[in-house]
């Protein structure tokens, strides 16, 4: 049973193992391997087109994440005083958000921005004070990357933030109101403080969410390249040492974030278990 | 306590999004799976059934989506069930954390890079080449359903596993010594015991496992090298290469009918026989 166990273990690290010691590898060939070396990280940190693409995906991953944070945690509090058809309602999108298929998402937001800009552009165009040619042109980029993971990102916060208000103690937020503290007051001095580390892990899952999301950024990205569209295309062409540095990179930048969130959900979940 | 202005102001972007940004563009797909191709691909205004009726045009697609997925599933199943088991029943509750942490770490880093390296550690040069050193000569892993299992597995190993772990922990131990007590073999034990109040757990394990599955595009993409290709490959080739959207939005939509069904009637056949699904929490 041990043995099984380990040897699971070994199957879901080994691979992860791999890439990094390969990433240190100092043979030009992706596949063997001669002595330690850095150089391939110093190559993908001087490749303009990795370090782009980098921001790109930094922008996106951490404006969605500001955004799915802040709008996920508004309905979640909302969410509470409503009920009925209207509940069922939201509960609905929001399950149905996380549950479809990223591929579908992709298309979906891809046609229907790309139709959309073909209505919304003409219209701006002839109304534009300045004239025709100056009229912004809206297409797809930055802002269709940003809106598509900010939807299933904040789905995301809003389940997580939920659960926590659930496990809130009630009995808090009567007192307070007993004590004569006006809502806004409760809202600031009991709720928040109670509820602050889901909307942090929310936030933080958010962004290695998008950090690490492809098949959507794959259909909504335009002209513009995230890091996963790069690495994929990168792989097409074949195996190389720099992908492994990369993928060593991504690999510490989402543990460290996650690492982060897990810790913040468990150390406020424990004094409610009293 | 709050206004229901306030209510709805902290409603509105949530609101906005979900409808802007999931309720309209799934509408533009079915709308759209009745149109007609435009002559430079795209989209051109028309109600016809022709998309749906083109449909078997991609039916290998559907045909391995719907074999490789429930295929999957159960190889996920297979593997996972034994190591929920010992983390559950087995293992010591002091070492238990981190060995569930340890399990699921790896699902929520990027699926891309990981999927990656499988085509190192498949390919020519990788265990091949050991295999050939070994004296098994010629082995070709790379670009078949194997390889494509073997990344199923390794990507949603961790999705299979919590759930039956869930399941698995809250089962009352004094079960298991009432049925060793009662002379039970350890095996039939597990069988009338174990297995059956571990059913919700494996129920939606598998539930979680096959939809994400149905809309895989990666793994088939990395490592089915266009010989194994699921729907997702399709619809990329449909939006992204030939710019077929009538055809593809078909075919989108077609996906999502076949899942719901498969859904619903597995939540009904499975579901009722487990008794109540479990709240599963993946943090």
């Amino acid at each position: 049973m041990r043995l099984y166990a380990l040897a699971v273990y070994l199957f879901l690290y080994i691979p992860i193992g791999v890439i990094v010691l390969f990433s240190f590898n100092a043979g030009r060939h992706a596949s063997d391997l001669r002595g330690f070396s850095t150089q391939w990280y110093g190559k993908a940190l001087a490749n303009p087109i990795v370090m782009d693409s980098l921001t790109t995906s930094f922008t996106v991953a951490l404006a969605s994440a500001v955004m799915a944070s802040l709008f996920g945690t508004m309905a979640a509090l909302a969410l509470q005083q409503v009920k009925g058809r209207m509940r069922v309602f939201y509960d609905a999108m929001i399950y149905v958000s996380i549950m479809i298929p990223g591929i579908v998402i992709g298309i979906a937001t891809l046609i229907a921005l790309v139709t959309v800009f073909e209505v919304v552009n003409p219209f701006l165009a002839s109304i534009w004070p300045t004239g025709p040619e100056a009229a912004p042109k809206l297409n797809m980029g930055l802002g269709s990357l940003i809106a598509a993971h900010t939807l299933f990102t904040m789905s995301l916060v809003i389940v997580i933030v939920r659960a926590r208000i659930a496990g809130m103690d009630r009995a808090l937020i009567e007192a307070s109101t007993d004590l004569y503290a006006t809502p806004w007051r409760t809202f600031w001095q009991v709720t928040l403080p109670q509820i602050f580390p889901a909307i942090l892990a929310g936030f933080l899952l958010s962004f290695t969410f998008s950090f690490d999301d492809f098949i959507i950024a794959f259909f909504v990205a335009g002209s513009q390249t995230t890091l996963p569209i790069y690495v994929f295309s990168s792989i097409r062409r074949g195996v190389t040492p720099e992908i492994n540095a990369i993928g060593t990179m991504v690999l510490a930048v989402s543990l460290t974030l996650l690492i982060t969130a897990q810790f913040m959900l468990r150390k406020r979940e424990k004094p409610t278990r009293r | 306590m709050k206004g229901t202005w306030i209510n709805r102001a902290l409603l509105a972007p949530a609101t906005l999004w979900l409808l802007g940004m999931l309720v309209l563009p799934l509408i533009v797909v079915i709308v759209f799976s009745f149109g007609e191709r435009g002559a430079a691909g795209g989209y051109v205004p028309a109600f016809t059934l022709a998309q749906y009726a083109n449909l078997p045009a991609r039916l290998t697609a559907f045909k391995n989506t719907l074999i490789m997925a429930p295929l999957g599933t159960l190889a996920a199943l297979v593997v996972a069930y034994p190591l929920a088991y010992y983390l559950a029943v087995r293992v010591s509750p002091r070492w238990r954390t981190l060995l569930l942490i340890l399990v699921i770490v790896p699902f929520w880093t990027s699926i891309l890079i990981r999927t990656y390296a499988w085509i190192f550690i498949l390919g020519g040069r990788g265990l091949p080449l050991l295999l050939d050193m070994v004296g098994i000569a010629d082995v070709r892993l790379m670009n078949t359903s194997f390889a494509v299992l073997v990344g199923i597995v390794y990507g949603y190993l961790p999705l299979m596993v919590f759930p039956i772990y869930v399941s698995l922990e809250k089962l009352d131990k004094r079960l298991l010594e009432a049925s060793s007590d009662l002379g039970a073999l350890p095996f039939a034990t597990f069988r009338q015991v174990t297995l059956p109040l571990s059913l919700p757990g494996v129920a939606t394990g598998c539930m979680l496992v096959f939809i994400l599955l149905m809309g895989e595009f990666l793994i088939p993409a990395l490592l089915g090298g266009g010989k194994v290709f699921f729907v997702g490959n399709a619809l990329v080739d449909l939006f992204l290469q030939s710019r077929n959207w009538a055809y593809g939005s078909a075919v989108a939509a077609t996906l999502v009918v076949i899942m719901l069904i498969t859904v619903s009637l597995y939540m009904r056949l499975a579901m009722r026989r487990a008794g109540q699904r479990d709240d599963v929490s993946l943090f």
